[in-house]
């Protein structure tokens, strides 16, 4: 067993874990956290997206000791039933979901995502390397990994743009 | 997964040291491809040695011009830096074309190099794979080989390497730097540090146990209209079929290399001699002594159509 302590929305926690405990069992099964959802395992989905220290990753793919230290966002902690991250409400209001299965992740995701663009990262639906340009194309390409089986894709994209400020395209 | 014992490396001295001294053991940066295969228990390390925080993460102007780029930075950091941009943007057009957001945050430099092939059979821990375990034949040549390679192949194994990274690296002519328990670095050129399968297609690349990648150097930049195309079954989030990376130099000349077809980032001479003649010409030469299967034979044709779509890149911008 190993000790590791995380900082998880905002709070400090002390754990013993096998070395082998991925950073999504260890908040799910250790913390009891299970708005993050396992979907593949394998890195393939997009449901276990976290956000640690400020970038989105897959929870899946991760060792939880490898994160000592470190601060995790998970859907818990970007807001609360009765006060929604503008994300969340965005994807309320926008009906961006079918099961819900995929829409912890999904949230995740787009809000780290949205920092990316912000922090002018490309993508490959970038026309010109030397500026990053909003669009739809942009949201879809950046949000690829993150897979919904009912295919809530159109909602889910209504729902970003919302929340970015650029409303209908 | 398999047990085992973790720790965290606090130096590049003590990482390779610890790997020198612990038998099974394995450095684990991203973890996006190795955690993949331990649960599967294709990869089944006793001992992983944490190299996120040994310093590896900057890059750096070279002497020479070029540019160093540590092993543990990360493919998004890769990508989005502005000399890589401005400079090398065929590497970050092909990082930007492989895998996801999520994924490239973490996947690192080394580790993308490292990944190990997409052949379903690599993965199926039931059926004969002479990867996986020497000597117990290939299920591919028989099964469901429309993704797999059609040259630089062998009897024993016709997996392909699936980096889309390491495309525009060989490209690039870039090196591979490595350090070893006794503290001596070597430099591999990339052309030479991944192996065709021939009858040990177990063994993939030139590292010895234990020798950790510290860097890769880029040379100089070589200008020139830049270029990345990947085919895929889905517009994102898939690996290649086949993909293209190229630089066309304003004095005509060329270069290609290209990905999805060959158990590493395949590049040919007489393809790149080829260029005035055509993209048919350059699939021609970069193809010659393929021996597809019959489910990838389309990745002949494939090769080809991509090399044209990327002349017609070229030339609207021209
Ligand atoms: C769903 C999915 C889709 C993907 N799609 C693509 C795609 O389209 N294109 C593409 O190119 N890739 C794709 N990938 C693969 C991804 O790019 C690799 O998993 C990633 O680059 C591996 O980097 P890592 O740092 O996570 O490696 P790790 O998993 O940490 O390590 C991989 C190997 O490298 C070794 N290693 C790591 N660092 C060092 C070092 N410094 N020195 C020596 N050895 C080292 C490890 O021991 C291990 O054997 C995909 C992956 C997934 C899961
Ligand atoms: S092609 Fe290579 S990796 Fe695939 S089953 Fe055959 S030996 Fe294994
Ligand atoms: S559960 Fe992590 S990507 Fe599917
Ligand atoms: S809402 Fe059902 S998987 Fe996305």
């Amino acid at each position: 067993m190993d000790a590791v302590e995380l900082t998880v929305n905002g709070r400090d926690v002390h754990l013993q874990l096998d070395p082998r405990t991925t950073l999504l069992d260890a908040l799910r099964e250790h913390l009891h956290l299970t708005g993050t959802k396992k979907g593949c395992d394998h890195g393939q989905c997009g449901a276990c997206t976290v956000i640690v220290e400020g970038r989105r990753i897959n929870s899946c793919l991760t060792l939880a000791v490898m994160h000592e230290g470190e601060n995790v966002t998970t859907i818990e902690g970007l807001g609360s039933p009765d006060n929604l991250h503008p994300m969340q409400r965005a994807f309320v209001t926008h009906d961006g979901y079918q099961c819900g299965y995929c829409t912890p992740g999904q949230i995740c995701s787009a809000v780290a995502m949205l920092e990316e663009i912000a922090a002018d990262i490309p993508s490959h639906a970038t026309q010109d390397l030397g500026e990053v340009e909003f669009s739809d194309a942009e949201l879809r390409e950046r949000m690829s990994g993150n897979i919904c089986r009912c295919a809530a894709y159109p909602n889910i994209i209504a729902a970003i743009r919302d929340v970015a400020g650029e409303g209908e395209a | 997964m398999k047990p085992f014992t973790y720790s965290r490396a606090a130096s590049v001295q003590e990482a390779a040291q610890t790997a020198a001294s612990v038998q099974g053991a394995r450095f684990i940066a991203g973890g996006t491809n190795l955690l993949d295969l331990m649960k599967l228990q294709i990869e089944t390390p006793t001992h992983l040695i944490d190299v996120n925080h040994i310093g590896l993460n900057r890059i750096e102007a070279t002497d020479e011009g070029g540019l160093r780029i540590g092993a543990l930075v990360r493919n998004t950091d890769l990508a989005a830096n502005e000399v890589v941009r401005r400079d090398y943007a065929v590497l970050s057009r092909a990082l930007l074309a492989g895998a996801s957001g999520q994924l490239r945050n973490k996947a690192t430099t080394a580790g993308n190099l490292l990944q190990r092939t997409r052949c379903p059979y690599f993965y199926d821990t039931r059926m004969p794979c002479n990867k996986r375990k020497p000597g117990s034949g290939c299920a591919a040549m028989k099964g469901i080989s429309r993704g797999l390679a059609i040259i630089g192949t062998s009897d024993a194994c016709i997996a392909q390497h699936p980096s889309d990274m390491a495309v525009a690296m060989r490209l690039l002519d870039a090196n591979v730097e490595t350090v070893t328990a006794d503290g001596t670095r070597r430099s591999i050129p990339i052309a030479d540090f991944h192996l065709l399968p021939g009858d040990t297609p177990h063994v993939e690349h030139r590292l010895t146990p234990g020798e950790l990648i510290a860097a890769v150097t880029l040379p100089p930049p070589i200008g020139g209209t830049q270029v990345y195309r990947k085919v895929r079954d889905r517009a994102s989030y898939a690996f290649a079929l086949v993909s293209v990376a190229a630089v066309f130099g304003e004095d005509g000349s060329a270069r290609f290399a290209f990905g999805g077809i060959a158990p590493k980032p395949w590049r040919v001479d007489a393809a790149d001699a080829a260029v005035g003649s055509g993209p048919k010409a350059v699939a021609d030469a970069a193809l010659a002594g393929a021996q597809p299967t019959a489910q990838n034979a389309f990745k002949q044709g494939l090769t080809a159509r991509t090399l044209a779509s990327l002349f017609r890149q070229k030339e609207a911008r021209a």
